[in-house]
């Protein structure tokens, strides 16, 4: 019997954007990641249909964090208090194709840094790495209204991807951005059609969508993983079936989440072998879960983890 | 493929004498393809019209089971691509390979190791569920003692593999009473092993390095009286299998082409780690059964748990046990809360109230596995329903103060929770992350 034709043909695809700008372009990044183009589901049709290689962005935090499980702060004790170290280390040691900086450190309730700080941070990332940058607030929209905009004046014109903008906290963020040449991060609860209302509401200020990266809630593996996972995949084929305002390439914070996990914090569990191996383990397979539903930047943080990422997709992305 | 109803008519008598119930028989078809009426009302239809309909409306990926009792597994029978159309049916089933090459003393500890790799999740068992004998040695004998070896050591269902037939024949006699599933049959020796697989009442492996030998090969072995076939790529790269993998899915289920409508097997290799992606992407992208060569419970339990969650039916959400929860180690001082039992929504409170090492009670209350505005405004979540729960659950007795924190998003109830309890209501944050701070400023 001949094989039937897979006439699946879908009429649209994801965006396809650059991050970072160089020289020749008015920034200062050494080398630009290209994200998202895919004409297909993942491993659906033919190999030319897939998206680009699926990134790996390493989390920078402004301030030492307190409460990193040790796992995370063994490989990073050094150089904690310094970003740009931290920063360097990823990429040259780790080999993080994108930095981002979570400026955790600016929330009100954990060090309540000011504005001068955070330029500070950016400004020494900037110069100690030359990959494209990702800009993430603290999540305190009073607090990210405040600094946030001073954070992107300080990367003007370096294509950094910024965020978050929410349904209800949008406005000044997206302005900076469409000010200073960034792309900006909407986030969603989970929910296709909120995700969809913050891509209309930034593009009814005049931001273009395909400079948008989409962020849903990311659960992590055993935490809710499965409604990332087909909120990711309905996403894929809304872009693959023409909806311009679904077309955007998706980010998932894979790092925070799964690190929160019991199954990679329970020092003592019996049977579920080394936290050592636990933790990296978790978070691996969180990021690789997702990657089979349509994701194009995983936020990551321990360098185990993200060597079994990236070798999974050099493998399965060359 | 389902039959339209203008195919079905054609199949029918076409006698309109209304024994059916309906009017004429294209009345009759209609309903039939729309699942409103079964083939044996008509009385008078034809054997060989019943044999295309039910042919036609067979599953469009058989099922296939191997093993015995409470360790019998069953895979296939996928009717999506993807979990939010309607569900997977049958969770991918984690096996773990044990080389005839061992020793009898290393062959025993590995079967021990395999045994044990079962865990629990949210009270919920997980485990591996069979164990892959390989036939690294090309030793019929050996193949053969290592299947005795295993049948004696592990109630798991039983996989053979090898390319040799003698081997198999000698292996499959000793183990033939636990339905084994057996492979693989390739395009060289398909014949000698379907023979097996049908003496022996084993579902088969087929293997091939295409999709277009692969369906070759399992019209071959079907050809040959064996119907229980299960599907593996012998690619080169993991690249190519996994695209494959995806391809016999849509073949099969969008396209209705029988040759390929079984369940699939992935061999996984590779480092530890390593195994644990590739394991992890065969069970997203349509491997029904994936099998890996490690044994560390560090790589098993993030592989089952992924089954777990990716194998949900994405219409009922995951619910945890309505009761009191107890995080760190609360007294008669410590705060009580309350969340819904939809599964995200406790595990989310419960990993902020952690966060903020303030032991506390968390009282779940039953609301069909809503989250908290969903079954607030379902109804679900009321101030009888939270009274019912505390009186339930005996919170009164654990506590010596009376305050109950409540969600921040359902602050509108406190006024008639606080008449129903008589329980002073604060209300919390909106949002569960901002817990930590809420607890320390609220709770010293
Ligand atoms: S019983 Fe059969 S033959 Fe008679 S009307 Fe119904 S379908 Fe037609």
């Amino acid at each position: 019997m001949p094989l039937p034709e897979i006439t699946d043909s879908f009429t649209g695809s994801v965006n396809r954007i650059t991050l970072g700008a160089t020289k020749e372009n008015g920034g200062t990044r050494t080398n630009t990641v290209t994200i998202g183009g895919a004409r297909n589901v993942v491993y659906g049709g033919s190999f030319e249909d897939a998206s680009e290689k699926p990134v790996i962005a390493m989390d920078v935090l402004d301030t030492r964090p307190r409460d990193w499980p040790d796992a995370l702060v063994q490989a990073y004790d050094d150089v904690m208090d310094s970003p740009g170290d931290w920063a360097k280390k990823c990429v040259e040691e780790f080999g993080a194709e994108l930095i981002c900086i979570k400026f955790d450190g600016i929330h009100p309730d954990k060090d309540d840094k000011d504005a001068d700080h955070a330029v500070k941070v950016t400004e020494e990332v900037l110069k100690s790495v030359g990959v494209p940058l990702i800009l993430w607030g603290s999540r305190n929209d009073e607090k990210d209204n405040q600094v946030m905009p001073k954070v992107s004046g300080a990367a003007k014109g370096e294509k950094c991807l910024i965020g978050t903008i929410s349904e209800i906290n949008y406005k000044s963020l997206t302005a900076i951005a469409m000010a200073d040449g960034h792309y900006l991060i909407s986030e969603a609860p989970i929910d296709i059609n909120i995700a969809k209302q913050v891509n209309i509401l930034a593009s009814d200020m005049g931001f273009p969508l395909e400079r948008i990266v989409t962020f849903q809630a990311t659960g992590a593996l055993g935490y809710g993983i499965e409604y990332a996972y087909s909120i990711q995949e309905r996403q894929r084929l809304a872009a693959l079936t023409g909806d311009k305002m679904m077309a955007m390439p998706a980010i998932c914070d894979v790092g925070y989440e799964s690190w929160r996990a019991k199954e990679a914090k329970l020092e003592d569990a019996p049977g579920w072998g080394s936290i050592a191996d636990r933790g990296p383990m978790w978070e691996a397979t969180t990021a690789v879960c997702l990657l089979q539903a349509g994701v194009d930047i995983i936020r990551m943080r321990h360098p185990r983890s993200v060597a079994v990422v990236k070798n999974f997709i050099n493998k399965v992305w060359s | 493929m389902a039959l339209t109803g203008l195919e079905i008519f054609k199949l029918l008598p076409k006698t309109n004498c209304k024994k059916c119930g309906k009017p004429t028989c294209l009345a009759f078809a209609m309903a039939l393809a729309q699942k409103r009426a079964k083939l044996e009302e008509c009385p008078d239809v034809s054997d060989e019209a019943k044999e295309k309909l039910s042919a036609a409306s067979a599953p469009p990926m058989r099922k296939v089971i191997f093993g015995t009792g409470d360790h019998q597994v069953q895979v296939g029978q996928e009717t999506v691509c993807f979990r939010h159309e309607e569900k997977f049916h049958n969770p991918a089933v984690l096996g773990v390979t044990v080389s005839d090459k061992l020793d009898a003393e290393a062959m025993k500890k590995r079967i021990e190791s395999i045994n044990s790799l079962q865990f629990e999740r949210i009270g919920i068992k997980i485990g591996v569920r069979t164990i892959t004998i390989v036939n690294d040695s090309g030793s019929p004998e050996l193949f053969a003692k290592a299947a005795e070896a295993v049948k004696e050591g592990s109630d798991l269902a039983i996989i053979l593999v090898t390319d040799l037939p003698d081997a198999m024949a000698a292996a499959v006699t000793k183990v033939k009473d636990r339905i084994p599933l057996i492979g693989c049959a390739t395009p060289k020796n398909a014949e000698a092993m379907a023979k097996i697989a049908a003496e022996n009442k084993c579902p088969l492996i087929a293997k091939a390095e295409s999709i277009e030998a692969l369906s070759e090969l399992t019209e071959k072995i079907s050809g040959s009286g064996v119907e229980d076939i299960v599907l593996t790529i012998d690619g080169e790269s993991v690249k190519d299998k996994l695209y494959n993998y995806s391809r016999i899915r849509v073949l099969s289920l969008k396209k209705g082409f029988r040759p390929l409508g079984y369940p699939t097997i992935s061999f996984v290799t590779g480092s530890d780690d390593d195994q644990v992606a590739l394991g992890v992407s065969c069970i997203c992208k349509y491997s029904g059964i994936v099998i890996v060569d490690t044994i560390e419970p560090y790589a098993l339990l993030p592989m089952l748990t992924a089954v777990m969650n990716i194998f949900t039916d994405p219409q009922k959400p995951v619910q945890v046990e309505p009761k009191i929860y107890s995080i760190g180690e609360p007294d008669e001082n410590s705060p009580v809360m309350f969340t819904t039992n939809f599964s995200l929504t406790y595990y989310t409170v419960e990993s902020d109230v952690e966060a903020s090492r303030i032991p506390s009670y968390i009282l779940v209350v039953d609301t069909e596995g809503t989250s908290v505005l969903t079954a607030y405004s379902g109804d679900k979540l009321n101030e009888k329903t939270v009274a019912d729960a505390m009186k339930k659950y005996g919170i009164e007795s654990m506590v010596k103060h009376r305050k109950l924190i409540i969600p921040g998003y359902v602050a509108v109830m406190s006024g008639k929770l606080e008449e129903a309890t008589n329980w002073e209501i604060m209300v919390g944050p909106r949002e569960c992350s901002m817990l930590p701070k809420y607890l320390k400023e609220v709770w010293n």
